[in-house]
């Protein structure tokens, strides 16, 4: 560890001294293809906010169609072309094409690749006191790889026969049969594409991820004393590296079935005037597959987002985090369990109901610690002293969407409630409050809480407040009704219900809806606004705005690449420390040894001063470990 | 020229919200420090409006509309569902409502205040261990629950359940009844469809011979049910609204749900008022363009309306005669009787000849 350490540190001050040399000299290296974390962050961060832009333009078409039915769209032509029919409408088979983008853009792009992306890179080495990541190489390669499938599924919106419309799950022979949609011909093998090299991106980012957090912890950082915000993209990235290889096995096998005749998710299948001689496949085997990593995936998008807020969260309460081994405990427990209810998206879909009951059971004990880490918040609010930045409204946000939406999962779970809500807009309702909003507000809550370590500067409050609102009220106003609708029985992906007699209600609140969805992406607007204005020409940021304890408030304003400027330091108490009896200021950083906080200081902490001393104690122990 | 209007009002409106962005932060500037106080006091009232003002909206609309969302249960396995989704609810609503506004009250209660300071609570065992037990027991009440009611749902069906294949395909329905004659269903393959022969029948099997096809689901009230599900091309799936039943179809292999219908079509008329009105059957797996509009009608019958109208349908052997040319030679005359067509050489001799131009 020692020499790792050295070696980066000498190779910092070579780093710096080039930059002092040559001013702005190497645009290519310091902001394209950097090495720094810190850069490789805002480049997932900014793609991620135009990826988030792109998916929410889109799901505001479709809440166009479904609002407003009769509504003429002929203004959109510019836009859409052919893919508004001659009466003005979008094409039935491009709805469902906007339907399936949304999802893949808002899980994939937005949620997993700009959160964990974002913060994961920006966060693991500053808050462990790292010069880097383990890899910086390796780092870089993943924002490109990103990059390349970036680029690859936004050509697929602009093909012809329209990107991939088989919903974001592509099940097959649907996604395979571009006989069954238009979409499921170049679009979905750009698709493919897309998503192969995502899966690439994410692996080489979580195995750097993981690999800093075991190697590259800085003197003292024990892993009891890690932010909650570090085991969360620590869990991350284990199911990430789990989970993603399956999907990619997955979806090699139905890039076989497309291209190479072979039949794994195929069989007896009659379509377009003939039979096809495709026997002996399973589509059930693609959706075990598909889940295996799909479930996983809604915690890979949520753990980030926990994180997140609960380090915002217990800074502006002012407040240790409640529970903090229960928290951790609590994530162990759900990334764990994570891997065994893949099955409940399944219940209806001819799996043996015997599997049925075991998916029941492990889905219902997940709720468990979801319910602890509730709790755990509330209670850390509790007689607390709180402070409402933005960051600290979005976090509070979360938690009333994770309660929310987290609450319908119990009805979700239990098999035999789910045969009527199966693949109705309650489900809709459930995920996009428990996994979209409440990811979608960590993302919100980590980049105005470290916006100021980021560039150096403070967005604007105000602002905040407003965008807070305005999207706070109207995602509940879009998400609320969903479950009316829900559980009068409407399906998702319709592209209208007046086929039926059935679900011929609700004409009011899918307006209302679609109204709602208007305005909150309307909302974003002020924060797109405030970010780029606030990186230009907001308030310098003082050193430690939010007086948190964390090691990333320890570096300078703009830290170079490497971070500290001098040595590394040291991690002598856990990052809770808020509101401590007896302590000077309410917060006491991790670095400062309990030797300079004497009048604070518990009867064991005492005991802990003695080995500070030196290079003894509790630091030798660490290295033992390793 | 509209257009250049309207864009340029919004350039004129954003250009003046950016100017008053810009002297309030400049006025910010010239009051000195600013204290994010007022805003404190003024977000925490509003988590506390916001929790009491959609809590009340949500109960309200819950109650008041409590008809409009909710569907009438028409099954006997959806009646217990339904009590075991309003259990969860009831369990849940309570939770929710509590956990809501005790959350937005310390939000509004614990607002900062320089004078004062946080407690320094880390843990506290006793109520870590309260909240993780409670909630683990009254999920394992409602999992118990639900896993009884699932394996009564999935469980085998009875061996006197009338059975009725469901065969979805691109963007439509139909269903196949075993005919009154053998009360079998035939044997099918995927690789026997054609134009008029959709389900595949293999005319081989003398079960198929008096199977007919129907454009309605009709369901015999009070008798318990099979669906068995397949679909010709890519995924689809059977959605009952009324009777609580879902199951995907699924090309390749069988799916079943079994299930008793509980009220016909007239007596649903009566309770709900609308004399107009229908069971429907909705397709709720993504199966392409035309997917919404997959609908199928649904009548229960009395018993003895459903046993006349099974009686009544022609077999679909009986409508599509010149199949009987796959009819192998020795079971051509059961065929007839068994399909109903009459017996009488010149007609075999025609639907024969028939049906050989057809398959040249």
């Amino acid at each position: 560890m020692a020499t790792i350490d050295t070696h980066s540190h000498t190779e910092v001050h070579t780093h710096d001294d080039h930059e002092h040399d040559h001013g702005h000299g190497n645009f290519w290296t310091k902001y394209i293809f950097s090495e720094d974390h810190k850069v490789i962050a805002k480049q997932f961060l900014i793609t991620g906010m135009a990826w988030a832009l792109i998916g929410g333009i889109l799901s505001v078409i479709f809440r166009l169609q479904l609002g407003f039915p009769d509504a003429s769209l002929e203004w959109l032509r510019p836009i859409l072309g052919g893919w508004l029919t001659p009466e003005g409408k979008i094409d039935p088979e491009f709805y469902l094409a906007l339907v399936t983008m949304h999802g893949t853009i808002m899980v994939f792009f937005v949620l997993t690749a700009g959160l964990s992306g974002t913060f994961s890179n920006f966060l693991i080495p500053l808050q462990v006191g790292a010069r880097d990541m383990a890899s910086g190489f390796m780092n870089m390669l993943s924002y490109w790889f990103f990059f390349a499938s970036s680029a690859v599924m936004f050509t697929s919106l602009f093909i012809s026969t329209g990107p991939a419309a088989g919903g974001w799950t592509i099940y097959p022979p649907l996604s395979a049969l571009p006989q069954a949609i238009s979409g499921s011909g170049l679009g979905m093998t750009l698709w493919l594409v897309a998503m192969a090299l995502f899966i690439v991106s994410s692996l080489l980012g979580g195995i750097n991820y993981v690999t800093t957090v075991i190697n590259l912890r800085t003197k003292g950082m024990s892993f009891t004393k890690m932010p909650l915000t570090i085991w969360a993209f620590f869990f991350t990235a284990i199911i990430g590296i789990l989970s993603f290889p399956v999907l990619f096995a997955a979806a090699l096998l139905l890039i076989f079935d497309r291209s190479f005749g072979t039949s794994f998710y195929l069989s007896d299948i009659y379509i377009g005037g003939e039979a096809l001689p495709n026997q002996g496949g399973s589509p059930i085997l693609f959706q075990h597959l598909f889940w295996f990593l799909g479930h996983p995936e809604v915690y890979i998008v949520l753990l980030p987002a926990l994180g997140l807020s609960s380090e915002i969260i217990a800074t502006n309460s002012r407040k240790p985090i409640f529970g903090y081994k229960a928290m951790v405990g609590s994530m162990l427990f759900i990334a764990i369990l994570s891997f065994v209810v893949w099955a409940h998206h399944m219940f209806v879909t001819g799996m043996n109901p015997f599997l049925g009951s075991i998916f029941t059971l492990l889905t219902l004990i997940i709720a468990v610690p979801s319910a602890v880490k509730i709790f755990n918040y509330v209670t850390t609010l509790w007689k607390g002293n709180i402070i409402f930045t933005p960051a600290m409204l979005f976090s509070i946000g979360l938690v009333s969407f994770f309660l929310t939406g987290g609450i319908t999962g119990i009805f979700l779970g239990n098999s035999a409630v789910d045969i009527q809500l199966h693949d109705t807009y309650f489900v809709v309702a459930h995920f996009h409050l428990v996994m979209g909003s409440a990811s979608f507000f960590g993302m919100m809550a980590g980049v105005y809480h470290w916006f100021p370590k980021m560039f150096g500067r403070m967005m604007n409050d105000r602002l905040g407040y407003i965008h807070f609102w305005l999207t706070f009220i109207g995602v509940y106003l879009v998400f609320f009704p969903m479950h009316y609708i829900g559980i009068a029985g409407f399906p998702r992906r319709y592209y209208s219900w007046t086929n039926f007699e059935t679900f011929s209600g609700f004409a009011d609140l899918n307006m209302l809806v679609s109204i709602a969805a208007i305005i909150t992406l309307a909302a974003q607007f002020i924060f797109l606004f405030n970010f780029i204005y606030a990186i230009f020409r907001g308030k310098a940021a003082p050193a430690n705005p939010w007086n948190s304890n964390t090691l990333e408030w320890t570096t300078p304003r703009h830290p170079g690449h490497g971070n500290w400027p001098g040595e590394l330091p040291t991690v002598y108490r856990w990052p809770y420390d808020y509101s401590k009896p007896g302590a000077k200021e309410d917060f006491i950083p991790q670095h400062i040894p309990y030797s300079e906080t004497p009048e604070s200081n518990l009867p064991h902490e005492n005991d802990l001063i003695k080995l500070e001393m030196g290079d003894s104690g509790a630091i030798v122990v660490e290295n033992k470990k390793h | 020229m509209m257009s250049v209007i309207v864009g340029l009002g919004v350039v004129l409106v954003l250009a003046i919200l950016y100017m008053i962005f810009r002297i309030g932060n400049l006025v910010g500037l010239v009051k000195g420090k600013e204290t994010t106080d007022p805003y404190n006091k003024v977000n925490g009232f509003l988590f506390m409006a916001f929790s009491i003002l959609s809590i009340v909206g949500f109960l309200w609309y819950s109650y008041v509309h409590f008809d409009t969302y909710t569907l009438p249960v028409a099954s006997i396995h959806g009646g217990i569902t339904d009590g075991l989704f309003w259990l969860t609810m009831g369990i849940t609503v309570v939770a929710f409502v509590i956990i809501s506004i005790v959350m937005f009250w310390f939000t509004y209660k614990y607002q900062y205040n320089p004078n004062r300071r946080a407690e320094f609570i880390s843990d506290n065992h006793k109520l870590e261990i309260l909240w993780t037990v409670v909630p683990a027991i009254v999920l394992a009440l409602l999992i118990f629950r639900g896993l009884r009611v699932w394996n009564d749902i999935t469980g085998p069906a009875s061996k006197e359940a009338e059975v009725i294949e469901l065969v979805g395909q691109q963007w439509l329905w139909s269903a196949r009844y075993p005919g009154v004659k053998d009360n079998q269903l035939g044997d099918c393959n995927y690789k026997l469809i054609d134009a008029s022969n959709e389900f595949g029948l293999d005319l081989t099997d003398k079960n198929t011979f008096d199977d007919f096809k129907s454009l309605e689901l009709h369901l015999p009230k009070g008798k318990e049910v099979l669906l068995k599900i397949r679909a010709k091309d890519v995924l689809h799936s059977v959605f009952l609204p009324h009777f609580r039943v879902k199951m995907d179809a699924v090309p390749g292999m069988y799916t079943y749900f079994k299930f008793t219908p509980t009220k016909s079509t007239q007596e649903m008329r009566d309770e709900t008022g609308n004399p107009k009105f229908n069971y429907e059957m909705a397709c709720t797996e993504i199966c392409g363009k035309g997917h919404f509009s997959m609908r199928f009608p649904v009548v229960v019958d009395e018993p003895e309306v459903y046993e006349k109208w099974k009686a009544s349908q022609e077999a679909w052997l009986k409508l599509n005669p010149e199949y009987l040319a796959k009819v192998p030679s020795a079971l051509r005359e059961a065929a007839m009787i068994k399909s109903g067509l009459p017996i009488d050489n010149s007609a075999t001799g025609a639907a024969q000849l028939r049906s050989v131009s057809i398959t040249n």
